[in-house]
């Protein structure tokens, strides 16, 4: 879409995720094949048919001051940890931006769930007089972008979309049209989620939405493979800093990228499957197409949502070859990570954005037998090593239950 | 006495709010020196009936703006 505004450029990024407690070592070892995934040794996880999670590299309370750690659910911890390297990233603080022009999008698939369920324990087991008086502010689900907004004294509006395992995505889409409409000068936008715990484990259980490949927990997340059988539950944040082309060019910053355009729509379907051919994902690819002014033929590069549940990889890879076709490169590296929910869409672009910055596309580990769907065969999916490209438009695809369909493009600098 | 009941609210103020133990001293405001906001005072008021045994209403917790103020508090209601 163009507009008076001009461009708009990522000029930073910020990651905590299972592969590193930062971008720098977040991307090492996506590049180098590693998982992040592990098998539970709680005695709580015995009985569950899925034990795997994809927890944090580095514990984010050790990475904040413990007072302040102490009033933040985990998921706000993870949020104020990518926010602060993002926003040190941008250089924005230096450049004398003013706090009434910063703003802050940050969203979250499932919120402070950690909070919610210790204080109920608390609860039943002390009484209400014991609740924490941070209880609140902890669990709600825009506590993540209120942490964030605290730390880097945004001004400028603090906002929290919420759509499930779109969210993330969701807010980078929401901080494109903040400064299109200029109603920021930089905005800074992320995913945050922790949630492991037996209560949304079990639910996700419940759902027959995990992976129960409990003995081989690296193995598990193999998004696209004959052999899926669900998710891996990941936690972690992400955040990028947006701002305005021309600003970000006067003021000497790194551009890493550029966010060209989104694109963004609804299955109307079903609560929790997605369209079996992806028809709402590809109308958000192709609008997102439409508002960066691209075609299908300019997109070299796709990051797909994949989170290797049996259902949902086959609806994206129809949704990728109606939208764009079998030419891109895609890679599914929720392999590695696995599934962050609310933040894979941000931790997903910033490996989209990097994608495009070094040239480089990663590979999808655990993708031995890719599955007989027509789509998936046709796809040119990277696997074993990350493959050298010529990239100058990447795709980053994001959708969440309730029918959420979030697609993000980002080109060269 | 009083010596014990300030050095275990400091304990409990450096654990709930980060006031260094040096800090804790009597005439010190909870909001105006300590940066002691008001959840953190409900924190401490919890601490405060653990560690002491003594429970502080909420109308007397208006009440008790310095670090002094909560040492007499508690010297008072202590069993």
């Amino acid at each position: 879409m163009s507009t008076s505004v001009g461009d708009v450029v990522v000029t930073g990024l910020g990651a905590t995720t299972p592969l590193g407690s930062d971008v720098a070592s977040t991307w090492d070892a996506l590049l180098a094949g590693r998982s992040g995934v592990s098998r539970l040794t709680d005695d709580w996880v015995k009985e569950y048919p899925a034990q795997l999670v994809a927890r944090l590299a580095t514990d984010p309370a050790g990475q904040l001051d413990r007072v302040r750690a102490r009033r933040l659910d985990r998921s706000q911890q993870v949020a104020a940890v990518a926010a602060e390297e993002a926003w040190r990233d941008s250089g924005a603080a230096d450049a004398g931006v003013a706090p009434e022009r910063v703003a802050v999008v940050f969203g979250t698939g499932i919120g402070g769930a950690l909070t919610l369920l210790g204080q109920d324990d608390i609860l039943e087991e002390k009484g209400p007089k014991r609740v924490s008086p941070f209880t609140i502010p902890m669990l709600m689900p825009n506590g993540p972008a209120a942490a964030v907004g605290l730390a880097i004294g945004a001004r400028g509006g603090v906002h929290a979309p919420v759509s499930a395992c779109a969210s993330g995505a969701e807010a980078i889409r929401w901080g494109l049209d903040l400064l299109r409409f200029d109603r920021a000068d930089v905005v800074l936008v992320g995913g945050a989620e922790a949630c492991v715990h037996p209560l949304p484990m079990a639910g996700f259980a419940a759902m027959r939405a995990m992976s129960t490949r409990n003995d081989e927990p690296e193995r598990a997340s193999r998004p696209f493979d004959k052999a899926r059988d669900g998710f891996v539950l990941g936690e972690g944040a992400a955040a990028l800093v947006l701002e305005r082309g021309d600003a970000a060019r006067a003021r000497g910053a790194r551009i890493h990228a550029r966010l060209a355009g989104a694109g963004g729509t609804a299955d109307g379907y079903d609560l929790v499957a997605p369209h079996p051919e992806g028809e709402g994902a590809g109308r958000a690819i192709a609008a997102a197409l439409r508002d960066a002014e691209l075609t299908a033929a300019d997109i070299g590069h796709v990051n797909a949502h994949a989170t290797s549940t049996p259902v949902g990889d086959t609806a994206e890879a129809a949704a990728i070859r109606n939208a764009i076709g079998d030419h891109a490169l895609v890679t599914a590296t929720k392999s590695q990570t696995g599934h962050l929910l609310g933040a894979a869409g941000a931790l997903e672009s910033v490996f989209t954005v990097l994608a495009l910055r070094e040239q480089l596309v990663p590979a999808t580990a655990n993708l031995d037998d890719p599955d007989d769907d027509a789509a998936v065969q046709a796809l040119d999916i990277v696997r074993r090593e990350p493959r050298k490209a010529s990239l100058t438009a990447a795709v980053n695809d994001s959708f969440g239950f309730g029918g959420h369909n979030i697609a993000l493009v980002f080109t060269t600098a | 006495m009083s010596e014990d009941i300030q050095t275990g609210l400091a304990e409990i103020l450096e654990e709930v709010a980060g006031v260094a133990p040096a800090d804790a001293t009597p005439e010190k405001s909870f909001t105006e020196d300590l940066d002691v906001d008001s959840l953190s005072m409900v924190e401490i008021a919890t601490a405060v009936e653990d560690k002491f045994g003594v429970a502080i209403p909420d109308d007397e917790l208006a009440n008790i703006k310095t670090v002094g103020d909560a040492m007499s508090y508690i010297q008072k209601n202590k069993a």
